[in-house]
C-alpha cells in the first residue's frame, strides 16, 4: 500500500489516558503529525463505553455509543493508543444498540467501528509504514494486552513497529500472552486474584532485566506498574506510543 | 468402643460451604502448595494441546464444524431427542426421561434396588456430580464407588473435585499417599504396607483396591459424552481403561446422559472424536471409546438404561446469547489455559463446573438466587483466552458478559445499588465531553494536591481500598490531555 499522507485524522483519546496519562495521546498526535497526519481531536468525545458494558449495565453504556457515532461520524479515520478501546468499539457498540432497541444507532455504530482504528494498525495498515523514525536505546520487554491481542486482534505490528526503533532492545517476556489481571472493574470485585495476576506479570517482566515494560494498552500498564511499584522492582511502563514518538532530539 | 458407621462411602465436602468467588479465592490463593500443581499441570497440558491442534491442518475448520453441529442439535433438539429415543428403545436400551437432578437420582436408585444391588461402580462423569448423585445413592443405603484415579483420590479424601478432567489436580504425590494410606482400608482392600509417593506404586495400590470392587459390581453407572441420534449409540471416552471395566463386566449398566449430548451422525461424531482428546489431554486419540448400540448377548451389559436428563438445559437453549455454552463437550481446555482458574484452582467456583465454563455454565443451569452463582460471571478478567481454545467456538466473553447484564438487572430489579448508582453516574459522565471535562477539573486538583507522589494503601473508600490493597496507582498528572490540545493545537502555538 502505497503511504498515505495528509489524512485527517480523529484522535480518539480514550477516558483514561485523557484523564490520568495524558503522555500517551500527545505522543500520539506528535507521532502522527511527524507521520504527515492532520490530526483533529473532537471535544465531544469521551469514552468507549467498556466500564459500563463489562460490568453489565448497558442502559448506562448505551449513551456512550450514542456519543461516539455523533462525535466521530464524519471522519474516515478514528485512531486510539488502545487495542482495549477500540476492540470494545468494534466489539460491543452494535449488541448495546440491538440492546437499545435502536436499529438506527446500530447500522451507524457499526459503520463508524468499521473506522476506528488501533495505533499500531492504522500505521502499518493504512499508512503502510513500519519504520517510524523513533529513537529509544533502552531495554525493553513488550506485553500483548488482551484485547489488543484477542479482540482488536493487532497481531505482530506492535512488534513490528518496535523493532524498527533505533537503539532498542527488544526481549522477550516470559509467559507473554497470559493476561496481566487489570480487567476493569475485574481489578477491584476480584482484587485478590488479579493482584496475584499482576504480580506474576511483574516478575517476568523484571526477571528479563528490561528498564521498561510497554504495550499497547495504558490501563495494564497502570495496573503492571503498580504492583512492581508496591513491591519496589525496577522496571518502568511505558506506552509503545511513548516509544514510537522518541526521536534524537528528544534525547538530548 | 467403636461407633457404627453410618455411612457406606466417604463423606464428601460440600459445595455449600464455600462461600461466593471473591471471598473464596483469598484463602485459595494462598495455598502455596494448590498453586504450584496447578500451574504445573495446566501449563502441560495446554502445551500438549497446542502440539495436538496443530498437527490437524483444518483444525479451525473442524472447530467451526463441531460448533455448528452443535447448534443445529439445538435447534432441533426436540425431533433429535425423539429420534435417539426411538433408535435406542430399538436397539434395546430403556430410555428414561429425568426433569431434573432428583428425577435421575430416583430413576437411578429405583434400577439399583430393583436389581437388588447396594452398592455399583462409577465412570467419571461431570453429570453425576452435577447432580449429586453418590449422596443421593448413599441416602438410599447403596454406596457409588468412583473407580477413576482421580476421583478416587477426591472420594477417598472426602474432598471436591477442582478440574474437568483431572478432579483431583490440587492434590500431590504426598497427599495422595497420605489419603491412600489412611482410608483405603476402611473401605475395601488397604493399601499396601509402608507405600511410598511413588506415582507407580499409589497406582497399582488403587488398582488393587479398585479390582476387588469391580470383579463383585452388579451394576454400573456412568454419563455419556454423545449419543448418536440416528443409531441410538452411546458413546463414552475415557483415558485409563477403568471405565471400560464398568462398562463390560456388569450385567446392568445405567447412563446418566444431559439431553444436549446429541449428535446426529455417525458421521458427525467423527469430528468430535477428532476435537475432543486433542483438546483435553492432547492425545491424538482417546485411549479408550467404547460404543454401545443396544445390548448384545454374551457380551458387555445385558440391560442398558439411559437416563436423559434436562436439570436446566431447556432454560439454557431459551436464552439465544447463553445457549451456545451448551456446545461444551467438557474438554476443560478453558480450565487449563484460564489465569484465573490457575491461580485460585476449582473449589473457589463453588460448582462442580469450574473454569471458565463453570463461570457460564453453572448460573445458567442453576439460575441466579443464589450470591455464589451471581458472583460467577465476574469471575473473570475477560481476557479471552478461553474463546481461543474452545473446541467448539463457545464465545465466552460475550456470554460472560451477557450473564454480567442478567446478574445487573437481577440485582436492581428490588432496590437500587451503590454499584448502580456509580455506574449511572459514570454514565452520565461519559454522554457528553462537556461532562468528562468537569470531572477532569476535579482530577487536576487531585494532580495538585499529591504533586507528583505515587498513592499507596487507602482507608475505607471502596474503590480505591480495593485496587490500593497490593498495587499503588501512579501520579495524577495536573494537566490533562483536553488542556494540552486547547494550549497547543487549538489556538496555541503548535
Amino acid at each position: 500500500m502505497a503511504p498515505l499522507t495528509g489524512a485527517k485524522v480523529a484522535l480518539f483519546a480514550t477516558c483514561i489516558t485523557d484523564t490520568v496519562k495524558p503522555s500517551v495521546p500527545i505522543a500520539t498526535v506528535k507521532l502522527l503529525e511527524r507521520l504527515g497526519c492532520r490530526v483533529e481531536y473532537p471535544a465531544k468525545q469521551t469514552c468507549c463505553g467498556q466500564i459500563m458494558t463489562n460490568t453489565g449495565y448497558f442502559d448506562e453504556a448505551v449513551p456512550t455509543v450514542r456519543n461516539f457515532v455523533e462525535t466521530f461520524g464524519e471522519y474516515d479515520y478514528i485512531v486510539a493508543p488502545s487495542g482495549s478501546c477500540v476492540g470494545s468499539v468494534r466489539d460491543q457498540h452494535t449488541m448495546l444498540a440491538r440492546h437499545a432497541g435502536d436499529a438506527g444507532l446500530e447500522k451507524e455504530a457499526g459503520a463508524v467501528a468499521a473506522r476506528t482504528y488501533e495505533l499500531t494498525e492504522f500505521i502499518v495498515d493504512v499508512l503502510g509504514v513500519t519504520d517510524v523514525g523513533a529513537y529509544f536505546p533502552h531495554k525493553v520487554t513488550y506485553h500483548p494486552s488482551c484485547h489488543g491481542l484477542r479482540i482488536t486482534r493487532v497481531g505482530d505490528r506492535p512488534e513490528r513497529l518496535l523493532s524498527a526503533v533505533e537503539g532498542i532492545e527488544l526481549v522477550d517476556l516470559p509467559d507473554a500472552r497470559s493476561c496481566c489481571g487489570f480487567g476493569g472493574t475485574f481489578s477491584v470485585k476480584n482484587s485478590d486474584v488479579s493482584i496475584a495476576m499482576a504480580t506474576d506479570k511483574a516478575n517476568n517482566a523484571v526477571s528479563t532485566g528490561a528498564e521498561y515494560i510497554t504495550g499497547g494498552d495504558h490501563a495494564c500498564l497502570m495496573n503492571i506498574g503498580g504492583v512492581a511499584h508496591r513491591n519496589g522492582q525496577h522496571i518502568t511502563p511505558i506506552h509503545l506510543v511513548e516509544i514510537l514518538a522518541a526521536t534524537k532530539e528528544d534525547a538530548r | 468402643m467403636t461407633a457404627t458407621p453410618t455411612r457406606r462411602t466417604p463423606e464428601p465436602g460440600s459445595w455449600l460451604g464455600i462461600p461466593a468467588f471473591p471471598k473464596a479465592a483469598p484463602g485459595e490463593l494462598a495455598n502455596e502448595t494448590q498453586r504450584r500443581n496447578l500451574r504445573h499441570a495446566t501449563t502441560t497440558i495446554r502445551a500438549k494441546r497446542v502440539v495436538r491442534a496443530s498437527e490437524v491442518p483444518n483444525w479451525e475448520e473442524l472447530r467451526t464444524a463441531g460448533a455448528q453441529i452443535k447448534d443445529r442439535v439445538g435447534r432441533h433438539l426436540d425431533e433429535y431427542l425423539v429420534q435417539a429415543e426411538e433408535a435406542m428403545t430399538k436397539a434395546g436400551i430403556t430410555v428414561h426421561w429425568a426433569r431434573d437432578a432428583a428425577d435421575a437420582n430416583q430413576i437411578v436408585a429405583e434400577i439399583a434396588k430393583a436389581k437388588g444391588v447396594d452398592e455399583v461402580v462409577k465412570i467419571k462423569s461431570m453429570v453425576t456430580q452435577e447432580i449429586d448423585l453418590n449422596e443421593a445413592l448413599e441416602a438410599e443405603g447403596i454406596a457409588a464407588w468412583e473407580t477413576d484415579l482421580a476421583e478416587l483420590i477426591v472420594q477417598l479424601g472426602h474432598d471436591l473435585p477442582s478440574h474437568i478432567l483431572v478432579p483431583a489436580i490440587h492434590r500431590n504425590r504426598d497427599e495422595v499417599q497420605d489419603i491412600f494410606t489412611r482410608e483405603m482400608g476402611l473401605y475395601g482392600t488397604p493399601a499396601p504396607e509402608g507405600i511410598s509417593n511413588n506415582p507407580e506404586e499409589l497406582a497399582a495400590a488403587a488398582r488393587v483396591h479398585l479390582r476387588e470392587k469391580f470383579l463383585r459390581a452388579k451394576m454400573a453407572v456412568s454419563g455419556g459424552n454423545f449419543i448418536v441420534a440416528e443409531t441410538g449409540t452411546l458413546v463414552i471416552v475415557e483415558s485409563e481403561g477403568n471405565g471400560r471395566m464398568c462398562l463390560t463386566l456388569p450385567e446392568t449398566l445405567v447412563s446418566v446422559v444431559g439431553i444436549e449430548k446429541l449428535v446426529p451422525t455417525l458421521e458427525d461424531l467423527e469430528v468430535f472424536l477428532k476435537l475432543l482428546p486433542r483438546s483435553s489431554t492432547g492425545e491424538r486419540m482417546n485411549p479408550y471409546t467404547s460404543m454401545w448400540t443396544g445390548v448384545t448377548e454374551g457380551d458387555g451389559p445385558q440391560d442398558l438404561h439411559v437416563i436423559l436428563l434436562d436439570n436446566g438445559r431447556s432454560n439454557v437453549l431459551s436464552d439465544p446469547e447463553g445457549r451456545a455454552a451448551l456446545r461444551c463437550i467438557r474438554c476443560s481446555a478453558c480450565l487449563n489455559i484460564c489465569p484465573v482458574y490457575e491461580r485460585v484452582g476449582g473449589h473457589a467456583y463453588g460448582n462442580p463446573y469450574p473454569g471458565p465454563i463453570g463461570a457460564i455454565l453453572g448460573p445458567q443451569l442453576r439460575g441466579m438466587e443464589d450470591e455464589r452463582d451471581r458472583a460467577l460471571p465476574f469471575a473473570s478478567s475477560l481476557c479471552g483466552a478461553c474463546n481461543e481454545v474452545c473446541p467448539v467456538r463457545i464465545p465466552f466473553t460475550d456470554i460472560l458478559v451477557h450473564l454480567r447484564h442478567k446478574v445487573v438487572e437481577y440485582k436492581t430489579a428490588k432496590h437500587p445499588t451503590v454499584e448502580q448508582g456509580i455506574m449511572k453516574g459514570a454514565g452520565w459522565v461519559m454522554a457528553d465531553g462537556s461532562h468528562l471535562a468537569t470531572v477532569q477539573a476535579g482530577e487536576r486538583i487531585g494532580g495538585r494536591v499529591f504533586r507528583g507522589k505515587w498513592l499507596g494503601p487507602m482507608g475505607p473508600i471502596p474503590i480505591a481500598k480495593e485496587w490500593l490493597k497490593g498495587r499503588d496507582l501512579e501520579p495524577l498528572p495536573t494537566q490533562n490531555f483536553r488542556q494540552w490540545w486547547k494550549k497547543n493545537r487549538e489556538g496555541g502555538q503548535r
